[in-house]
Order: structure tokens, then sequence, then C-alpha cells
């Protein structure tokens, strides 16, 4: 007798539980209608015209001016990183090269040269042979960037548009070490006038140039010195910074006041740490995984607080923030 | 042998109609005599832009837009002071009025301290002090430091509802038979739900300070029980794709996810243009999406909005 008792409570317990999940982890639509008063049953959802902000869909990317970019890259990278590049910030170039050690159908431009660090420079002087031989007059500035930077090419044009492509001019990020004039990184992405480009080559043929060392931004920053480029000044007229050697938030967390951090030694201008550093019409990061290569697409192009009149607004009569300084001051 | 065996059986059927009965019980609304609760809306879209032109004149628009004010109530405590700094800095300054309630004060920062331990019943005193101080904010944003919000699509979202009505919105999860709105990701109360909610909060059978005995549930789902009791029902924001506008995860999360989901238009496939929180992200990651949101852009993409507003004053961040 007692034993059943056990056995019962047992079993009473038992049911209790079991039936307690059971009816957690079913749907709503299983219980009577008129016990379940205001509970409502998940409806289809129709979906509405598109609202009317512009919308940029794969086939229908919004071109720039003339910018030609070409993508350091390499055969292992063409599934992994190179993809993504070309499904989003690529798309935005009014043409996109692909310069890999191996033709593919990617496509990649096969240059003849190994992969590795030891033959970046050779890479890159191999690239912009061949680009002065097949593209030179198909664009007029020449951008070149890493599989993992992302690039914004609409204010690339921006900050392009006020110079004249024929004078042999070079932008990007400037560092200030072993060239007097300054030299572009090339994670951030530097790009060159079409003046720029024709001194390269000339630079080569005519043996003013070498290959000097493997490292190619400080090389190639060293013949635009000797070929008498000019390096711009890429920053906006808040003297905010456009491209960027690092990710984002290297540089957008505040901090107090500190001793320059190791990724900001080579700064030609005076760095800015906090919200300062960059400009609202930023042009790159880089270090940028294929992953993050999708954030960055959806938070410049999609994702946006709707209405917002925004604080940055160059293209106003009025000056919106303060009065912008001449490049010297900011130095 | 046979006799424990029937016996055990008898047990379990005794149990499951038990525990049924009382489910049923719990889950039994009573006619509620508010003649508003016979909409069975389920989710509640943000306007597309016909929409509200063929609606409201550009003037009325324009109305709609100043009068829409939201009262942020954010839910701290003294272990998570990083976060609470952060929304401090961040996303709270777009809130037309942004309190923040801790369970315990700190040195650090200022908060209003409701001295209570206790999830729910500190979420019951923060809402009690948001209505009475409410003046002529007329929406409600509750909000854990956690959380990264963007107002103005908050604002575009209820644009055109009239919180006079109950409406009760965020992220919609499902809880047996409860519907509620998940906590991390932002729920949204109009004046009218809230006012109800206060109403209600002085019933102790239908909305007990200590929670249900038998089992506790968790704030989120303690404001669904007691706002259903009144005739307020959670809704799904969305947006007029249907795209929910609330997340409980970080944009990495979501890209990802789509990244292996729509592989050919995975920022498409992912997330709202018009989102309104994100959940789940570190301080440094929203100093950055601060960025990402109100200040990166593509130069010579102009939106025409039907909406104007205003960068914060007194800030640098946005």
């Amino acid at each position: 007798m007692r034993t059943t008792t056990i056995t019962f409570s047992i079993g009473l317990m038992a049911g209790f539980v079991l039936l307690h999940t059971a009816l957690n982890s079913l749907p709503a639509t299983k219980m009577p209608s008129v016990l379940l008063r205001g509970v409502n049953q998940r409806g289809g959802v129709q979906p509405d015209p598109k609202a009317g902000a512009n919308v940029h869909s794969a086939g229908n990317v919004p071109q720039t001016g003339r910018i030609l970019c070409w993508i350091m890259t390499a055969p292992k990278n063409l599934e992994t990183r190179t993809r993504h590049v070309r499904e989003t910030w690529a798309k935005h170039c009014f043409k996109a090269l692909y310069m890999s050690s191996a033709k593919t159908e990617f496509p990649t431009v096969g240059l003849n040269v190994s992969e590795g660090r030891g033959n970046l420079y050779w890479k890159t002087i191999l690239a912009l042979q061949h680009i002065h031989q097949h593209h030179l007059d198909e664009a007029d500035w020449f951008l070149k960037a890493d599989d993992d930077t992302y690039v914004i090419m609409e204010n690339l044009n921006y900050v392009l548009s006020k110079h004249d492509p024929e004078r042999p001019l070079y932008f990007g990020r400037r560092f200030a070490p072993f060239v007097s004039q300054g030299y572009m990184s090339g994670g951030a992405g530097y790009v060159l006038s079409k003046g720029a480009l024709r001194r390269f080559i000339e630079g080569f043929t005519t043996g003013k140039c070498t290959h000097f060392s493997p490292i190619e931004d400080m090389a190639l920053g060293k013949c635009m010195e000797t070929m008498k480029v000019e390096p711009g000044d890429s920053r906006d007229v808040m003297g905010r910074q456009t491209f960027h050697p690092f990710p984002p938030e290297y540089y957008l967390v505040p901090q107090l006041p500190r001793p320059r951090p190791w990724f900001l030694n080579y700064e030609y201008y005076k760095p800015v740490e906090g919200p300062g550093c960059c400009s609202d019409f930023a042009v790159s990061f880089h270090y940028i995984s294929a992953a993050q290569m999708y954030v960055l697409e959806y938070l410049t192009y999609h994702l946006r607080p709707h209405g917002y009149k925004h604080r940055f607004n160059p293209d106003d009569d009025k000056a919106s923030g303060p009065v912008a300084l001449p490049p010297a001051a900011l130095g | 042998m046979l006799s424990e065996g029937s016996s055990f059986m008898k047990g379990m059927v005794m149990g499951g109609l038990f525990c049924l009965v009382l489910s049923l019980m719990g889950s039994f609304s009573p006619i509620s005599d508010y003649k508003t609760d016979n909409h069975h809306h389920h989710h509640v879209k943000a306007a597309s832009k016909e929409e509200l032109s063929r609606r409201f004149s550009d003037s009325q628009v324009q109305g709609l837009n100043n009068q829409i004010r939201v009262y942020c109530v954010i839910m701290v405590q003294p272990k998570n002071l990083i976060y609470w700094a952060t929304v401090i800095e961040t996303w709270s300054k777009h809130c037309d009025k942004a309190e923040f309630y801790t369970s315990e004060s700190s040195k650090a920062l200022e908060a209003i301290d409701l001295k209570e331990k206790d999830d729910w019943a500190r979420l019951r005193k923060a809402l009690k002090h948001a209505y009475e101080n409410a003046g002529d904010l007329r929406w409600f944003f509750v909000a854990q430091p956690t959380t990264f919000a963007i107002i103005e699509n908050l604002k575009y979202l209820i644009l055109t509802k009239d919180p006079n009505e109950p409406f009760y919105l965020g992220k919609t999860m499902k809880s047996g038979e409860l519907d509620y709105v998940a906590y991390d990701s932002g729920i949204v109360l109009s004046y009218e739900a809230l006012k109800r909610l206060i109403n209600v909060f002085q019933d102790e059978d239908k909305c007990p300070e200590k929670g249900r005995a038998l089992w506790k549930l968790s704030e989120d789902k303690q404001l669904a029980v007691c706002l259903k009791y009144t005739g307020v029902f959670a809704e799904n924001g969305e947006d007029a794709h249907g795209k929910g506008l609330f997340n409980s995860r970080t944009v990495d999360s979501l890209i990802a996810d789509s990244i292996k989901d729509n592989p050919n238009d995975v920022v498409e496939g992912c997330c709202s243009d018009l989102a309104v929180t994100f959940s789940g992200m570190s301080p440094n990651q929203m100093h950055v999406m601060m960025f990402g949101v109100y200040r990166l852009r593509p130069y010579g993409h102009d939106f025409h909005d039907s909406l104007a507003f205003y960068p914060p004053e007194g800030s640098d961040n946005d």
C-alpha cells in the first residue's frame, strides 16, 4: 500500500512536469480560442511598396567619377576575402581590377610575380605597368587597395573632385617617416592621378625609380618624391582624416589625453583620437574582415536615422561647425 | 508490481490534469470592458513614404514630427557602470528625456536610486516614476544599458500612432501562450498602455509585485501578463517590408547569419534601414555605432525625408 502511494506521487509529479514542458513548447493554436481571449494568431505580413528613400540594388549602383580600382589579392584569398570585396564596395567602382599572381575567371589579372610580403613592391610595379599599358585612357584616377581594405567610393570621388587628374598628385593617409615629403599608407589605400601614374612609369623606364625595397607603400612614396609627384592632403575641411589604416574602433573610442599610441606613430599630420579622428565622409578603413565589409556597407549605405539633419554639411552656405583651418595650421 | 505500475499511471494522469487546469487558469483573460481591444493586430509597421504623403499634408507631418517625444527609461546597475556611462555618452542623448533608474546608487554616475534589488519590483517602480513625471511626453522607451537605440527611427515607427491608444511594441517573443516584448531589444509603451499598467499594478491578484508564486517569470514576461489583463497586447515593430526593427543581437551577429543564409544579398537580407535597436554590443562598439549611424555616409546621397530631427546640443559624436 505504501509503495503504491509513493509511485502515485512520483507519477503525479512526472505527469505535471511532462505536461508543463509540453504546454510551453506548443504553438498557440492548440488551445481553444475562448480561453485565449486576445492572444493573437500570427498573421501573414503583407509587403508594402518600398519606402521612398534611395535604394541601391545589386546591378544598379550609382557610379562615381572615373576612378579605376585595383585590388591587390592572391589566389588563396579569392573565396575568403576578395569575393566579399566584389560583393560590396567594388560595385561602386567605375572599373575594378583584381591583381594576383595567377589569371583566373574571378576575374583576376595574372602578374608575373610570386605571392608574399617580399614581392609586394614588384607586384605593385607590375600592376601599375599593366594598368598603364591597358587602361590608362579609361580613367582619371587609379586607386590601390588591399583585399582587406573597405572603400567608400563616393567619398573618394568627393576628395578628388576638387583636383585636376592631369597634374601629378597622389592621395591617401599620409605617413611621415622614411620619405621627407611623406608617403601614403598602403593598407589604407592610395590614389594616383593620371599624371602621377605617367610619372611612376617614366621613373622606372628612365631608371630614376628602382625596386630598392619590398615595402611597397614606402618605396612607391619614394618614387613619387623622386618624380616630383605632389602628396595631397586628403583630410576634410575640418581637418578630419578620410583614409584610415586601421578599423574604425581604433580611432573613434573617446580617450583621455594620452601619449601617442603605436598605431598613430607614423602620422604626418597631428592625430586626433575620438570623434574628431574621422570625417563623416570617410574614404577607407583597413584590416576589415569579410563580415565587417558587409557591416560597413550596411552602416554606410543602409542604416540611417530617418529625418536626421547632419551636423556636418560642407556644402551649406553657412559653415556648420568651426571654420576650416588652412592645412598648415593643422599639421 | 502491476498495482504499482497502474498507480504510477494514475498519478501521471492526475498530475497532467492538474497542470493543465493550472495553465488554463493562468492564461484565462477576464472579459475586458475596453472597447479598443478588438483589433487583433500583431505587428505595427512604420508608414511608407507614399502612405505618409497620401494621408497627411506636409504641415501635418511637421506637426506630428514636433509632437512625438520619447521618455527613455534606462534601467542600470553599478555592476555595468561602463555600459551605463556609454549610454549616457551615446544614444540616450537623442531621447527627449533620458532617465536612468538604478538598483543601488553609484558614486560615479547620477541616477534615480530605486533601492530595489528585485528586477520586477524595480521595473514597476521605474515605470511608475516615469508615468508620474511624464510631463507632456507621451511615449516611453524602456531599455537596458546593453541596448543601442536609434530614437529617430523609433519616432518614425510611431509617427502616425495615437499615444492615447494602447501600444506595447518591440520584438515579440512567445512563451507558451504568452506573447511578450523582449527586454533586451527595447520596450515601447504609449501613454495609454503605461496608464493602464500603472492602474493594474494596484491589483495584487492580476499583477502581483512579487510575481506569480509557482514559478518566477522574467520581468519582460511579467510585464506582458499584467498588460494583457488590461487589454494591451504585444506587437512586433516592423518596417514597410515586414523586417523587424528591434533586434536582440548585434549587427555583426546578424550579418554573420545573413552571410550564411543570403550569400548573394547579405545586407538586404539582414536588417532594416530603419532599425531601432541592437543589443549585446560592447561599449567600444557603441561608440563606433554612433559614428556609423549618425555620421558615416556616402557624399551625394540625399534623402528627402518627410521628417526633420536635429542633432542634440553639446554633443560631438553625432
